[in-house]
Parts: structure tokens; C-alpha cells; sequence
């Protein structure tokens, strides 16, 4: 990753002028030095005051990572990363906390509103009470992760009371270290693959939620996540539980301020579904997708994986990907309760030099267990997208079915599309389906939108939209509008 | 005042493998304000290409000749600024949208050309009452409103839909292409009825057509003859009459 100057750096913030949340906030950090050794890690460690135990998992995680080589199977390039010129640490500056949002920085609150958070959920923030009369709807609890360290946590009363738990995971290892240590790492062991050992080595903080037996989570669990430093690795770790009968939905969404250097970023999201539970989980990934011309933007990689431990559980993956220069990701389930079922529903967009690798894994372990796979991609410009997926049936798993289901969609001539599925069938009883389309989209349908009045881009919108709707209407309603304005923001200048 | 449309001279051609097509070879043609024109002509002869120049469609070149409407050069405008304009087409083959909710599409349209027109937009509320006045006067069930746009909808539905979305865009120049091809006689009726509901001082369309029945219900004031890229006659209604009787081998001849 190079020094960038002064000069460049002037000329590339006008170049990128068009990404709407390309913004830094100035706020004091309290950063780490660049690299990543043992030092780096007990650092961390020592700042979030962690106990003894997860000290170790970290340095093990470390040390099977030395050992491991960075995946090159992916249809992504990009230059070496260089792990130790990131910083692996950087947090607001220690403050009391805060007692109410009066007292969260403003700066903090500017970047929310320019982010686009709902009103309503910035009212939430502000702890405003609604207007009498005022249309009733399902609250949201934001759990937002600035940078590093999550600064802002809401609703944590109501969800109390439901016997809810949903903080920042530095918190629940201090408040529910038996929890925490019982599924931190049994879904993404700590060396299931390179970004994973690295984020298990390094990650600084993310999102708990628990849900106790029984209980339907009273409202949609929501958090921003934000990268703010110059060059700082961001490595998230979520772990959601649901126990027996219970159930959540969780939403993730994502923008990213400008800047000129490729960023890494590392997530790892664990999913735990017992016996009849179910998790939604819905993302909106936005990050910075780098300029025109391929220069900066966001480097995803990203291993999200759910458990369905018991009988008639059920995980369902929704995603709509805009952003990133790079992603690589596959929202995974193993289906290991019987009956089970595991949904990945997929919007990719990739546009001028953007490169997505992007699918999802299906693992049937269980009899009866059932998957569903849509995935659409959209490839614009010189962009490269890739859907990747793996069913597989074990031999146990008796009476299962997958049904599969890609599309793509081209806008212009220079962008590449490519489906590799991978079925692995050990069960003579299992059923796997597969359907794969590519189209485009055709001047008739452009001219036909812009004869009624749409401008091209609005008409670029609406049949983009036509052609995830299946996605899109997974998606909980606040993220559905969102999503849908940021598939056109992302393929604006595409056509024509 | 200058004339409502004026087409002089309308040269447009289409890359084919091939090379350069032309298609339209000279059109002239002059709409007043109020009138409604026809015309005619045999398959492949140039009406649909005509239609689409006058909308916008990108890939017929025009390489000379001009189209006034209300005095602004029409060929200067995007299809979307067209019809902001007040131009309409219904098209001859409905185009499929798969996913777009019908209603939806509806309401994008209106409200762009509303705004595109200073107009204030239509809220939810006041459009589906609009929408719903519109597909009764139609005969249309408000079941496809809810269907993806022209997808699994019969000729006769898809047809219907253009004039649909006619009335709800309120044009002041509507180019009707074949729109009444394949429907049967209670559906022409409706279709007529629908532009017939348009017709004022202000209104003018121009109606593309192989069958004098339409014209039965349209009662048109003046019918063109199109071959071979050109307008080679134009007459008054009784041109219909005598094209159902004779076919076109009179005019191709002239053409030639
Ligand atoms: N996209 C195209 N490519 C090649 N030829 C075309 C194209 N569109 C129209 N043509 C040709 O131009 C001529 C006129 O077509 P059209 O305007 O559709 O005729 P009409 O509507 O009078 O039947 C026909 O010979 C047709 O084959
Ligand atoms: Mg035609």
C-alpha cells in the first residue's frame, strides 16, 4: 500500500466526488502503532481488558495463522497486502461513558446523519420520544461499532426485559464470559481459514446478541458498522445465539468515508440456531468501492457462517453488495438438525473496476434438511463478478434438497459474469437443483422506461430492481428502501 | 402560429451488419392541432420506424430532414424529455419488464413526467384513484396492476396496457402503432374509446393501422399512405374505404 501525497490525494477527492458517503469524521483516536506480532495482540488484549483465557485464543489463533498462506482461489486480484502496515487498533479516545446521547461526541452524531440513518432511528438515537400519532412501527436498536469501539448502544432496556442480550462483544466477555467462551469460535474455528485466524487473533470488538429460549426478539437488531481511520484493518466479530424456539432478526449495514489506500477489512460472523429457532440476517454492504478507475476502495473479506444445531432451526443469509473494491464472501450453513433449513438470498453489484467473489455454502449434515439459493449478480463497466457456491450433501442427510437458482446481469460489454457451482452429493436421497440464467439488459426495455418519461438512469434503477426483487423482498422493509437507492447510486453512469 | 407537428423531409437508417440501412426515405407531414391522422401502408414499408424516430429509439439514425412539435425541434430531445413534451407511443410489441410491479412502473412514469411538466407529483393515495378510474373506463381488472409489466399478458392485455398508461401520462400527441392488431371487436372498441376520451383542441395522434374498423370509431381526419419509406398519398377519410377494397398495389406502383 503506498504513501499517497498531498497532490494525488486533492485530484482523487475530486475524481471521487460521486461517492456519496465519502466523508471523514475528526474525532481523537487512539491508535495503535502499524504491524502485527504477539506485542500487538497482548496490546489489544490488555486495552479491552480481557481475561487470560481469550488472551490465548487470540495468540493461538496468531500462531496458526504465521503458518497459513492468503487463499488465491477466489476470481479476485489485487495487490499484496502488506499485514504489517495496518494498524490494528484505533479507538476514540477514552471518555467516561457516555449517560445519554447528549453526551456522545456531536461529530459522532454529524456522521450518523450524513450516513442516512432513518430519522426515526436517529430520533432513537437522540432518545427523542415519538409524536403522538405518529405512525407506529417496529423499533430498531442500533449497536453502532465506530471504528473499533462501540460508542452508541440503544434500546438495551426493552431488550432486557425480554431477557435479550445485544452489546458490543468486548462487553458480553466481560459480562457473559461462560457465553462467550462456550461460542466464540465453534461455528468459525479460530483456523478455519487465513482472514478468519487473522480476525480471531485481532479483532477488537463487533456485536453479541443472545436469545433466550423461547423468546422472539421484540424488535430488529440493527447495527452501522463504520470505517473511520486512514489504514486501519477493521475486524469485526459477531456472535449471535438463539436458543430453543426462539427467534431475531439482524440487520447490518455498511458505508465507508473516502480515502485513497486499499483497506482491509476481516469480519467474522458466527450464527448458533437451536431447536426451532431462527435467524434472519439481513446486510447492506456499501463500503467504499474505490474510484473510476479501480484507485482505493475497500478490501472485504468476509467469513459469515451459521450453525443450525437443532431440529427445524433455520438461518436465512440476506445480502445486497454494492461496495468494496474487492469482496470475498460466503454467508455459509450447516444444516445439522434435522429438518433444518438454510436460506442465502444475494444481490452483487459490481461496477467500473470492481471485483466480487461471493456465494454461500450449503453443508447438509441432517435428514430432511433444505436449502435455498438466489443469487443475483449485476456486473457494470469493467467489473468482474463471481458466484460461487457449494452444496453439499453428507451421507447422512437423507431426504434433503437444495434448490439453486443464479442469474446475472450484464450492463455494457466490457464487465464479466461467472457462475461455479459446486454440488457434492453423497446421498442417493438428497435432491439438488440447479438454474442459471445470464441476460442483459436490452435497449427495448431502456427505451421503453425512457419513452415514458424515466431518465436512463431511473429506468437503469427500475429494471435492476425488477431483477433482484426476489432478494429484495427478503429484506426488512427499512433496508429494502435503502438497498433499492443504493443499487441505482451504484450504477449510476453504467449506461450511455 | 407555427403547425403542431411538422415532419419535413425525414431521412432515418439503421446499422445492420450490412452496413447502413434506410428506412425512411423523405417523410413529410404535417399534423394541425386537434387532428387526427392515419396512416397506412404495407408491412415493412417504414410506419413502425417512423414511430420510433418520433419517439427517440437511439438506434434509428436520422441523417436528414427535421420534426417540429409546438415549435421545438423535436429531434433535439431524449425520449424521456419527449415524453415530458407531451409525446406518447404505444408500442406495436409491448415491451416485457420482468419484476417491475405494473403499478409501480405506473406511478414512476406519471410522477416523472409530472415533475418533468412543474406538475406536483401524485401521492399514493391520488394516484390509485387515478389508476383505478383509468383501468374501469378500460374494462381492465385492477389484478394487473399487480402483475410484472407486460409479462404473461396476452396481446390483447398488452395492448391495453399501452393505452393504460396513454391515459395516465395525458399526451398531447399520442402515436398509436397498430395498437388495435389482434384484438377482437369489443377490445377495439375500448381501445378507441380510451383515445377518443383524449381527443380535444390541444390533442393530435397519429394512428398506424391495417384495418379501416378502428377507423369506423376514430373517425380520423386524414389518411397517409406509407411505402417504401415515404408518404406517397394522402387523402381524406374515404382513403380507408377504398385501401379495404383495393389493398395498396395502386400507391406501391407510385412508389416505385
Ligand atoms: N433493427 C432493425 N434491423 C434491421 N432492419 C430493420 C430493423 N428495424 C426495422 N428494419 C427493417 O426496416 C423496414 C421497416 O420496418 P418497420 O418500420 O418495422 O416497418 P412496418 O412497421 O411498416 O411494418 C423493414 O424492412 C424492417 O425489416
Ligand atoms: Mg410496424
Amino acid at each position: 500500500m503506498p504513501a499517497v501525497t498531498e497532490t494525488r490525494e486533492q485530484i482523487e477527492k475530486l475524481g471521487q466526488s460521486s461517492y456519496k458517503w465519502g466523508f471523514e469524521t475528526d474525532i481523537e483516536m487512539d491508535i495503535a502503532p502499524k504491524g502485527l506480532n504477539e506485542d500487538t495482540i497482548r496490546l489489544i488484549s490488555a486495552r479491552k481488558e480481557e481475561p487470560e483465557w481469550l488472551l490465548e485464543w487470540r495468540l493461538a489463533a496468531f500462531r496458526a495463522w504465521l503458518s497459513m498462506k492468503e487463499p488465491q482461489w477466489a476470481k479476485v486480484a489485487y495487490p499484496p497486502i502488506d499485514y504489517q502496515d495496518v494498524h490494528y487498533y484505533a479507538a476514540p479516545k477514552k471518555q467516561p461513558g457516555p449517560k445519554s446521547l447528549d453526551e456522545v461526541d456531536p461529530e459522532l452524531l454529524k456522521t450518523y446523519a450524513k450516513l442516512g440513518i432513518p430519522l426515526h432511528e436517529q430520533a432513537i438515537l437522540a432518545g427523542v420520544e415519538p409524536e403522538e400519532g405518529a405512525e407506529e412501527r417496529l423499533p430498531v436498536a442500533v449497536d453502532a461499532v465506530f471504528d473499533s469501539v462501540s460508542v452508541a448502544t440503544t434500546f438495551r432496556e426493552t431488550l432486557s426485559k425480554a431477557g435479550v442480550i445485544f452489546c458490543p462483544i468486548s462487553e458480553a466477555v466481560r459480562d457473559y464470559p461462560d457465553l462467550v467462551r462456550q461460542y466464540l469460535g465453534s461455528v468459525v474455528p479460530a483456523g478455519d481459514n487465513f482472514f478468519a485466524a487473522l480476525n480471531s487473533a485481532v479483532f477488537t470488538d463487533g456485536s453479541f446478541v443472545f436469545v433466550p429460549k423461547g423468546v422472539r426478539c421484540p424488535m430488529e437488531l440493527s447495527t452501522y458498522f463504520r470505517i473511520n481511520a486512514r489504514n486501519t484493518g477493521q475486524f469485526e466479530r459477531t456472535l449471535i445465539i438463539v436458543e430453543d424456539g426462539a427467534s431475531v432478526s439482524y440487520l447490518e449495514g455498511c458505508t465507508a468515508p473516502m480515502r485513497d489506500e486499499n483497506q482491509l477489512h476481516a469480519a467474522v460472523v458466527e450464527l448458533v440456531a437451536m431447536q426451532d429457532a431462527s435467524i434472519k440476517y439481513s446486510t447492506v454492504q456499501n463500503w467504499y468501492p474505490g474510484d473510476e478507475n479501480g484507485k482505493g476502495g475497500i478490501y472485504n473479506f468476509v467469513t459469515k457462517r451459521g450453525a443450525c444445531r437443532g431440529a427445524r432451526s433455520r438461518i436465512s443469509w440476506t445480502q445486497v453488495e454494492t461496495g468494496s473494491a474487492i469482496t470475498w464472501k460466503y454467508p455459509s450453513c450447516i444444516l445439522q438438525g434435522e429438518g433444518s433449513v438454510g436460506e442465502f438470498y444475494s444481490v452483487a453489484v459490481t461496477n467500473n473496476h470492481q471485483q466480487a467473489d461471493t456465494g454461500t455454502k450449503m453443508i447438509h449434515l441432517g435428514r430432511n434438511t433444505r436449502s435455498t439459493i438466489i443469487a443475483k449478480t449485476i456486473s457494470a463497466g469493467k467489473s468482474d463478478s463471481t458466484y460461487r457456491g457449494l452444496v453439499r450433501m453428507m451421507p447422512k442427510a437423507s431426504g434433503a434438497r437444495n434448490f439453486t437458482q443464479c442469474d446475472s446481469l450484464l450492463i455494457g460489454d466490457q464487465c464479466g459474469a461467472h457462475t461455479v457451482p459446486y454440488i457434492e452429493n453423497r446421498n442417493m436421497s438428497a435432491r439438488v437443483e440447479h438454474e442459471a440464467t445470464t441476460s442483459r439488459i436490452s435497449e427495448d426495455q431502456l427505451f421503453y422506461c425512457r419513452s415514458r418519461g424515466l431518465s436512463e438512469e431511473d429506468a437503469v434503477g427500475l429494471i435492476v430492481n425488477g431483477f433482484c426483487r426476489e432478494v429484495l423482498k427478503e429484506l426488512p422493509m427499512e433496508f429494502a428502501v435503502e438497498a433499492q437507492k443504493l443499487l441505482q447510486i451504484s450504477l449510476e453512469g453504467s449506461v450511455g | 402560429m407555427s403547425d403542431f407537428l411538422k415532419i419535413s423531409g425525414l431521412h432515418a437508417s439503421i446499422e445492420t451488419d450490412g452496413g447502413a440501412k434506410e428506412i425512411l426515405r423523405g417523410v413529410d407531414m404535417t399534423i394541425p392541432a386537434g387532428e387526427l391522422h392515419v396512416v397506412m401502408g404495407p408491412n415493412g414499408c417504414g410506419k413502425s420506424t417512423l414511430a420510433y424516430a418520433l419517439a427517440g429509439r437511439e438506434d434509428y439514425e436520422i441523417t436528414s430532414g427535421s420534426v417540429a412539435f409546438k415549435g421545438k425541434d423535436l429531434l433535439e430531445l431524449e425520449p424521456d424529455e419527449r415524453a415530458a413534451a407531451g409525446i406518447f407511443l404505444a408500442f406495436q410489441a409491448p415491451v416485457e419488464l420482468p419484476g417491475v410491479n405494473n403499478a409501480n412502473f405506473l406511478r414512476t412514469a406519471v410522477n416523472a413526467v409530472r415533475r418533468a411538466r412543474g406538475e406536483p407529483e401524485m401521492d399514493a393515495v391520488a394516484f390509485l384513484k387515478a389508476v383505478r378510474a383509468a383501468t374501469k373506463s378500460l374494462s381492465m381488472s385492477d389484478e394487473m396492476l399487480k402483475r410484472n409489466v407486460n409479462v404473461g399478458f396476452s396481446g390483447g392485455e398488452k395492448k391495453r396496457n399501452e393505452v393504460l398508461q396513454m391515459t395516465l401520462l395525458q399526451p398531447s400527441f399520442a402515436v398509436l402503432d397498430e395498437t388495435d392488431s389482434g384484438l377482437d371487436v369489443d377490445a377495439l372498441r375500448i381501445v378507441a374509446d380510451g383515445v377518443n376520451r383524449l381527443r380535444g383542441p390541444e390533442f393530435s395522434a397519429l394512428v398506424i393501422t391495417h384495418h379501416k374498423r378502428l377507423l369506423d370509431y376514430l373517425s380520423p381526419d386524414r389518411i397517409h399512405v406509407m411505402a417504401n419509406g415515404r408518404i406517397v398519398h394522402s387523402g381524406g377519410p374515404e382513403l380507408a374505404e377504398k385501401i379495404d377494397q383495393e389493398g395498396y398495389a395502386a400507391f406501391l406502383a407510385d412508389a416505385a
